[in-house]
């Protein structure tokens, strides 16, 4: 019986091959997201480890609370007095002081900012054989004052040699720097992604950053025979309270912690589309072995007949989609490894370069992907095996014997439409049931929408014949007979044909919801800056339009003949009520600037915040109880605290808030943050946009390259071109599902021109040409596309439709263009799917196909 | 076993093929035995019920009404999975279509019974009987390589490898042509000669009907008359009268 199964699969090597191919790409997808994840985490966890290497302990600035990498906070700097004390502990060897910043941004030659989405490092060397320095020089020097060593790759990236001299923006304007030498970082690394460094002298980086007499750090090696515990506590006796003290390891696993937490949603992120793929392929399996054993009915039958139980049939399938699941598994992980490098390059074509050592297969790796890959086969197996332990003895001798239906056949519409009605269910559950917490809200949708994709996947079925008589009509009219033909042969199974739709329906559903969400998010944020963007004309924010950017920017802006006002909103980290998060400055003059809908509160609130007024938006004065008057004490990241007075509450525009949960005023905030940080000014002009305003804007801008100007349209339409990098990596990712529902296709019809072998064999012989029969299964491929296609556009909109419902900040917008191109992407779907079994069935011999059994 | 050595019995056996006004009386009260050890023809007309009866007595089909006994078990009323154990010990099936599977060999074709209960042929006997069938030279042939006479001297093979009880075959001449039909009934009568295999054969030509111990003739659902070993001539005639009948 073994025997029966493994030759039965190998027999049909194509049927069997295609079958796979459904699994493979969802298991190389688990495979690749691990070797990918994994990859990146010892890449940054070698970079970490190589900063703190000669480090036996690290003192930093104690900050009030976890500041989040980029908020624009810094953890409070110390006194460069400290170092001396450190020094004269016995205990310690070695200590040096040191100060860095992540927003050093180097010039290229054409005075543009060399940024991407890595941070720009910058930091002080004391000393080049300092066992604290990470950088191993390539070529020149070390540097001296006035001097800088950049990465190598940064430097051949854009021409720079050791001799030259190179711009650097951080706190202030642009300086110039002559670079003293190239370096490499650690013994692996040419880059850290596509991170660029740039070392200093101390005193030189002190002075570039605003921390004259002022330390970020202090590396100590320990004396012979102490501890790094030990010396961590002879260091804690003499440390000031805003100070801490931790061991080197401790200090890179809590300068690591916020990358692996990216890394683990990074991973989290792309194993759901795995997912979603895979569980298009189990439709896919599913459907293409339900369509072989419906053709090997008799086989099944005879095997019965000569004594074999329901039992061992059910094993042989079993077994079957066993060695299926466990190939295609093998093939997946192998391929993962493929696809692991190709996403770290379409990761590196959208802006998102990631370090990388070399790519990490762990043992994880290869007992996830094998597990998922072989039980969501075997799963998918299941129901089509129990049909075929169904198919009676007698069937060996009937002539035609077809499977019999299952025992619940009677039943299929009214449980596909209950499934999908439960589906809708639990999914209107998740989303307007109040106070889900996440997980519960996560799972419902998650159920919801399974349930709603096999529902409809076999409620689908009762519609075929409308649906392909509608979408088939095409197909009549330019096809001809071979039209008419395939429009009937959509129509003459139309369980196979509605299975087949709903493997290419998942993708194209969820495709569609992101870009209804995508519309929504565009057309509602592009509503609000419209609404709120009173009297100003320009705007200024950070290259990558989201990074907050050193304050000194919008004073010179200031200085600009011809600018009437700059208004500042600021940002970084602070804590109230016992929660963190970005709050906001803002200078007076934004006042006139935006028009923000009061509910309390005069029009005039940010003119008159002064030292101590704030305003707050409506969600979080009714979390916490405020009104106007209420007392909010906030603590800043170096420790400060101060009360402020509720003077406002507005009501943020839908498409987002330009502030936080609390603004205070920009005077207000410089006192406690030591470098300030403006996530965008806003400009008002004398002669409002014209291009002699935009000229000097541009001309004082040349100053700080890591900023730029934008008009109010060029404002939005940066702001949503950081969107749709994200959209494009979203449909990146799902286009691998539609990739499987398209092997579905392939496989049904491959399938069906074996079972149709004879049928094709007679067309031909009462004339039909090789073209009008390649035409013809072409036909039917995209008919059942464009099935599989509407459905999913349909219901992917609908999903939009409750998810936006759901969502404040959102509002409905129907994507017109995006759905035209989704019909074309699943006409040419059909049409690619049908290449390989068009060719094959013109390719039959006429007479041996007539006599084909 | 049962009365009188006979192997299978059946009776009063009647089969009904739908309802009411459509409704099709394929067997109307049959009642017969299988003696052990004997070739038993069934013929008559196309649409007499040969098939029908054959199958319920295999236990392929169940009958409206009577009573079905192979080897002392009534079997109309058993379960699938005693049927199926049944099938194993009892039964052997040569079908009009050979029924092969095609990407097993003649050899594994002719095995798997044996390797579907889990049982280890006897050597010398599978030897012997490949010899016998004249297969010994084709056994890693697959189907598709094979005539249509060696296909159902697989399907022969197939049958006789696990000494089933009885061997039912339905129409085994009915897809070759009349020399190689001629050497499959040879080969049926032999096996039933050598091994004593009781065997029920259903036929229409009297050619076939002519190896069998004992011909029943079935006419619209009903035996109409019963010869013992009979001459080509014989049948033929007695069909004749069943005709006008
Ligand atoms: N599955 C069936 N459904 C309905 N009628 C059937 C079926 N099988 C056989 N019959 C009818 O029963 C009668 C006997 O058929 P069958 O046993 O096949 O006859 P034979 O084998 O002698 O040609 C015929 O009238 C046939 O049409
Ligand atoms: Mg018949």
């Amino acid at each position: 019986m073994t025997k029966f199964a493994l030759k039965g699969l190998f027999g049909r090597k194509l049927r069997t091959a295609l079958t796979a191919l459904a699994i493979v790409l969802g298991v190389a997808m688990v495979s690749g997201t691990y070797v990918l994840t994994d990859s990146i985490d010892e890449a940054f966890d070698a970079i970490f480890n190589d900063v703190r290497q000669g480090s036996d302990a690290v003192i930093t600035g104690r900050a009030a609370f976890d500041l989040s990498d980029g908020s624009g906070s810094e953890a409070p700097t110390l006194d460069e007095s400290l170092l001396e004390r450190i020094r004269e502990l016995p205990e310690v060897q070695v200590a040096e002081g040191g100060v860095d910043s992540e927003s050093t941004v180097l010039v290229d030659r054409d005075g543009e900012a060399i940024v991407g989405n890595a941070p720009s490092i910058g930091f002080s060397i004391a000393d080049g054989d300092s066992p604290f320095n990470p950088l191993r020089l390539v070529s020149g020097g070390w540097p001296g004052p006035d001097e800088i060593v950049i990465d190598e790759a940064t430097a051949e990236k854009h021409d720079f040699a050791v001799g030259d001299t190179i711009g650097v923006q951080a706190e202030g304007p642009i300086q110039e720097f002559r670079i003293s030498g190239l370096v490499r970082f650690g013994e692996t690394l040419s880059t850290i992604g596509d991170a660029t460094l740039a070392g200093f002298d101390l005193e030189t980086a002190q002075e570039l950053y605003g921390k004259e007499g002022r330390l970020d750090e202090i590396a100590v090696a320990s004396s012979p025979n102490v501890s790094p515990e030990q010396l961590v506590t002879a260091v804690e006796a003499v440390i000031p309270s805003a100070a801490q003290v931790r061991t080197g390891e401790r200090q890179a696993n809590e300068e690591a912690s916020e990358t692996n937490e990216f890394i683990g949603f990074l991973r989290t992120f792309l194993l759901a589309f795995a997912g979603i793929a895979l569980f298009v392929g189990s439709f896919v399996i599913a459907n293409s072995l339900g369509i072989t054993i419906a053709q090997r009915t008799r086989e099944f039958a005879t095997v019965r007949t000569i004594g074999a139980s329901r039992r061992q049939v059910l094993g042989s399938i079993v077994l079957e989609s066993l060695v299926v699941g466990i190939l295609a598994s093998i093939v997946g992980l192998i391929l993962g490894i493929g696809l692991a490098s190709v996403l770290f390059t379409i990761f590196d074509a959208v802006g998102f370069t990631l370090p990388n050592t070399g790519l990490v297969f762990n043992t994880r790796t290869i007992v996830v992907a094998m597990l998922v890959g072989t039980l969501v086969t075997l799963v998918a197996s299941l129901r089509p095996a129990i049909r075929a332990t169904r198919v009676p003895p007698i069937a060996a001798v009937r002539e035609g014997a077809t499977l019999p239906e299952s025992r619940f056949a009677r039943f299929r519409t009214l449980g596909s439409a209950l499934l999908t009605t439960l589906g809708f269910a639990a999914l209107l559950f998740g989303l307007f049931a109040p106070d889900l917490d996440t997980t519960a809200l996560l799972l419902a949708l998650g159920f919801g929408t399974v349930c709603i994709f096999l529902g409809l996947a076999l409620l689908s079925a009762r519609f075929i014949r409308p649906l392909a008589g509608a979408l088939g009509w095409p197909a009549t009219r330019i096809g001809g007979a071979a039209g008419t033909l395939a429009r009937d042969n959509a129509r003459r199974n139309p369980q196979r044909t509605a299975s087949t739709a709903a493997a290419l329906m998942i993708g194209l559903a969820l495709v569609t919801l992101v870009a209804v969400l995508a519309a929504g998010i565009t057309s509602t944020f592009r509503g609000s800056v419209e609404e709120l963007w009173a009297d100003a004309d320009y705007a200024v924010t950070a290259q990558n339009n989201f990074s907050p950017i050193p304050a000194n920017v919008g004073e010179a802006m200031g200085d600009v003949s011809g600018v009437e006002a700059v208004g500042n909103v600021r940002t970084g980290d602070a804590q109230a009520f016992g929660d963190q998060f970005f709050a906001t400055a803002v200078s007076p003059e934004l006042g006139p600037m935006l028009n923000v809908t009061w509910v309390e509160g005069s029009d005039d609130v940010i003119q008159e915040l002064g030292d101590d007024g704030a305003f707050v938006d409506d969600g979080y004065a009714e979390d916490h109880a405020l009104e106007l008057g209420s007392r909010i004490e906030l603590t800043f990241a170096n420790g400060d605290t101060d009360t402020y007075r509720v003077e406002g509450i507005f009501d943020p525009p839908t498409g987002g808030s330009p502030f936080g949960p609390v603004t205070i005023s920009a005077e207000a905030w410089d006192r406690h943050n030591e470098n300030p940080r403006d996530l965008f000014s806003f400009v008002r002009m004398e002669g409002g946009q014209t291009d002699t305003n935009q000229e000097r804007l541009d001309e004082a801008m040349r100053e700080f390259p890591n900023a730029k100007v934008q008009t109010r349209e060029e404002f939005i339409d940066n702001q949503i071109g950081a969107l749709s990098a994200v959209l494009n990596i979203l449909y990146v990712l799902l286009a691998l599902s539609v990739i499987v529902s398209l092997f579905g296709i392939v496989n049904t019809l491959v399938l069906t021109v074996f079972e149709r072998t004879r049928e094709i064999g007679m067309l031909r012989a009462i004339g039909m040409t090789r073209r009008q029969v390649r035409r013809m299964i072409r036909h039917e491929s995209v008919i059942t596309a464009l099935i599989g296609g509407v459905l999913g556009i349909v219901l992917g909109v609908v999903l939009g439709a409750l998810l936006v419902a759901r969502i404040e900040f959102i509002d409905f917008t129907l994507p017109v263009a995006s759905l035209i191109v989704f019909t074309i992407a699943t006409v040419v779907v059909g049409i690619i799917a049908a290449v390989f079994p068009a060719r094959r069935a013109a390719r039959l011999n006429v007479l041996r196909a007539l006599q084909y059994e | 076993m049962s009365t009188n050595g006979a192997v299978v019995t059946a009776s009063d056996l009647r089969r009904v093929y739908g309802e009411d006004e459509t409704a099709v009386h394929a067997l109307r009260g049959v009642s017969l035995e299988i003696p052990r050890g004997d070739l038993t023809a069934v013929m008559g007309p196309s649409g007499s019920g040969k098939s029908t009866l054959m199958h319920i007595l295999a236990g392929l089909d169940q009958p409206t009404a009577g009573d079905v006994s192979i080897a002392g078990t009534n079997i109309t009323r058993l379960g699938d999975s005693d049927l199926t154990k049944l099938r194993r010990e009892h039964i052997g099936f040569v079908f009009q279509f050979f029924n092969l599977l095609p990407m097993l060999t003649a050899e594994e074709n002719v095995l798997l019974p044996l390797s579907i209960a889990g049982e280890k042929p006897d050597p010398a006997f599978f030897e012997t009987l490949l010899e016998n069938v004249g297969l010994a030279d084709r056994r890693t042939h697959r189907p598709s390589e094979l005539s249509g006479g060696q296909q159902q001297r697989v399907a022969i093979a197939r049958a006789l490898v696990s000494r089933p009880t009885v061997v039912f075959a339905d129409e085994p001449t009915g897809n070759l042509d009349s020399t190689t039909g001629g050497e499959i009934l040879e080969l049926l009568r032999r096996s039933v000669e050598e091994y004593g295999q009781t065997t029920v054969m259903v036929t229409h030509e009297p050619r076939a009907a002519a190896i069998a111990d004992r011909v029943l003739f079935l006419a619209d659902g009903r035996i109409v008359k019963e010869l013992p070993r009979s001459t080509q001539h014989d049948i033929l005639a007695a069909l004749e009268t069943i005709a006008t009948t």
